[in-house]
């Protein structure tokens, strides 16, 4: 069930400049999240910052109870964000779309993340371990700084790694060198949140190797809720909400080429 | 039509009302005015559909909509038993367009009212084109009134040069009442990009940046008039809503404001009944029109 109330900022930490994680606790037991769902946060005391902020759930702390939220600091709204403090609220409208593919025990399933898209893949390399799955993570960005939360993505899987200045793991793309010497008979489906460019390049990969490939996408939204119709993404059933019915998305529904 | 408030939310912002059921007691809403519907279908606008502007946002959706025959057998049945007023948004691209769709609706029991959008900025094709004059606005209002019994709204553009006499046009043809305005057609450019924001260049825009314009043509057609004006454009507070009552609406819509708060109806309408009490005033009559 959706809810939009105030929850508690208890940590603020900057792992760099250009990123800032909030945890958030709730007094009543946060609701079940599914990875890669997301929130609408409001931006308070920013006149220039007029809608909701989406942004992907990247933990769920379920013994403190907390919901982690790793932000990339991009505009007005999200500078805004970055100077909230310990003690402060929230405003949270959440949890929000539909999430990746509930894990099957046995299945290896890659994860590929891309900049702040490596985000949600926390939680759901998470959510995948605890039903038996195995993932593997390759996540990629532009250097060594968009990188975070390495130890952390350890703990659920192999982690590799590219960066476009070769400042941490491979140089390049996840595209051109690692994807390729994972072998495709390593897993059996793979998970992709990143830039479209990116994801579109993960997608084109996918369907040559023919493995089945799916993708959170970021488009602009207003509601959150599948009212407004603005984020909507063309499919082979047509132009339908990235909000409500994404944000993930199996290739074969889009009609990338 | 009876109203537990005097508040409802506008078309293309609050789906059709089940989307917001867990967030906000529907009941509490005075009407639920439902997303654009045509007779035939629409996929509406290429993306990107939206862009944040100063205090608002620009849309160009373009009425995506299944049309009213799925609207009649499938979105109908989910809405039917909603306790508020469940209103339809007709939009068409001929007057026959338009009276079509509003007959498939006067069959539904549970649709007390239609608003008929003749100001959608977002289309080609009708839309607009129907409100900016007082023939295009009447010609449409007339062919509606002969298919629709019921309660018909009449929404207006502000884009125009005198929303007065748009607003006495649709009167003399039959309106029950006038909601507006819509939105303003506006632009933002992306300068890295050199490029539109939206997929079609223009939009329509909408939240508090446009109170001040909706104000003053409510306060217009207010005076031209005798048939109840609703006021919509920017509205996020109580106050907000008090004033559009001063210049002589006799109901409000909540549009925008929902994306920022799902449940701003059912708040601002609390916030309205605490004013007048504050105020010392018994019924919203003894501050409508004052101005």
């Amino acid at each position: 069930m959706k809810q939009c109330k105030d929850l508690k900022i208890v940590a603020v930490e900057r792992p760099n400049d250009g990123y800032v994680l909030l945890k958030l606790m709730d007094a009543e037991p946060l609701p079940e999240i599914r990875a890669g769902q997301f929130v609408e946060i409001k931006v308070d005391n920013s006149p220039s910052t007029f809608l909701r902020r989406p942004i992907s759930v990247n933990f769920v702390d379920e013994a403190r109870n907390e919901l982690w939220l790793l932000i990339q600091i991009v505009g007005e709204g999200t500078r805004h964000l970055a100077r909230l403090q310990a003690g402060d609220s929230l405003n949270v409208l959440f949890p929000l779309g539909n999430g990746f593919s509930q894990g099957v025990a046995g299945e290896r399933v890659l994860l590929v993340g891309g900049g702040v898209g490596i985000a949600p893949l926390l939680e759901y390399a998470k959510q995948l371990r605890q039903v038996g799955a195995t993932p593997y993570l390759l996540l990629g960005g532009r250097s060594a700084g968009n990188l975070l939360q390495l130890d952390l993505f350890r703990q659920y899987g192999e982690v590799y790694m590219t960066t476009e200045d070769g400042s941490m793991g491979e140089q390049g793309f996840v595209t051109n060198s690692s994807l390729s010497t994972l072998h495709s008979s390593l897993f059996s489906r793979i998970s992709c949140c990143g830039p479209k460019p990116m994801m579109q390049a993960v997608a084109r990969w996918a369907k040559q190797h023919q493995v089945r490939c799916e993708v959170s996408l970021e488009n602009l939204m207003a509601c959150g809720l599948g009212a407004c119709l603005c984020c909507v993404e063309k499919t082979v059933r047509g132009n339908v909400c990235v909000c409500k019915e994404g944000p993930v998305f199996g290739i074969e529904a889009l009609t990338w080429s | 039509m009876q109203m537990v408030n005097p508040v409802m939310t506008a078309s293309g912002t609050f789906g059709y009302g089940i989307e917001f059921a867990d967030l906000v007691d529907l009941s509490q809403i005075g009407g639920i005015i439902m997303k654009g519907t045509t007779l035939n279908p629409r996929e509406g606008n290429d993306y990107p559909r939206m862009a944040e502007t100063a205090s608002g946002m620009l849309n160009c959706v373009g009425l995506q909509n299944k049309g009213v025959d799925y609207f009649c057998q499938h979105i109908y049945p989910q809405v039917k038993d909603i306790p508020s007023n469940m209103i339809v948004n007709v939009s068409g691209s001929s007057p026959d367009d338009y009276a079509e769709c509003a007959a498939r609706i006067n069959q539904l029991d549970n649709i007390p009212a239609i608003e008929l959008n003749i100001s959608c900025p977002n289309v080609k094709q009708g839309g607009m084109a129907f409100g900016v004059t007082t023939e295009g606005a009447s010609q449409v209002v007339r062919a509606v009134r002969r298919a629709y019994d019921k309660t018909l709204i009449v929404k207006l553009s502000p884009n125009v040069t005198s929303i007065a006499d748009i607003a006495r046009s649709v009167e003399d043809a039959g309106a029950d009442a006038v909601s507006l305005i819509n939105t303003l057609m506006g632009m933002a450019v992306d300068i890295e990009r050199r490029k539109p924001r939206l997929s079609i260049n223009t939009g329509g825009l909408s939240g508090p940046a446009v109170k001040p314009v909706a104000l003053r043509c409510v306060w217009q057609v207010a005076k031209a008039v005798r048939i109840p004006v609703i006021g919509l454009g920017g509205i996020m507070t109580a106050e907000d809503a008090i004033e559009f009552f001063m210049v002589g609406a006799s109901a409000i819509e909540i549009g925008t404001g929902n994306f920022i708060d799902p449940a701003i109806s059912v708040k601002v309408a609390q916030g309205i009944s605490d004013w007048l009490d504050r105020h010392g005033c018994n019924t919203l009559d003894e501050i409508r029109g004052v101005i």
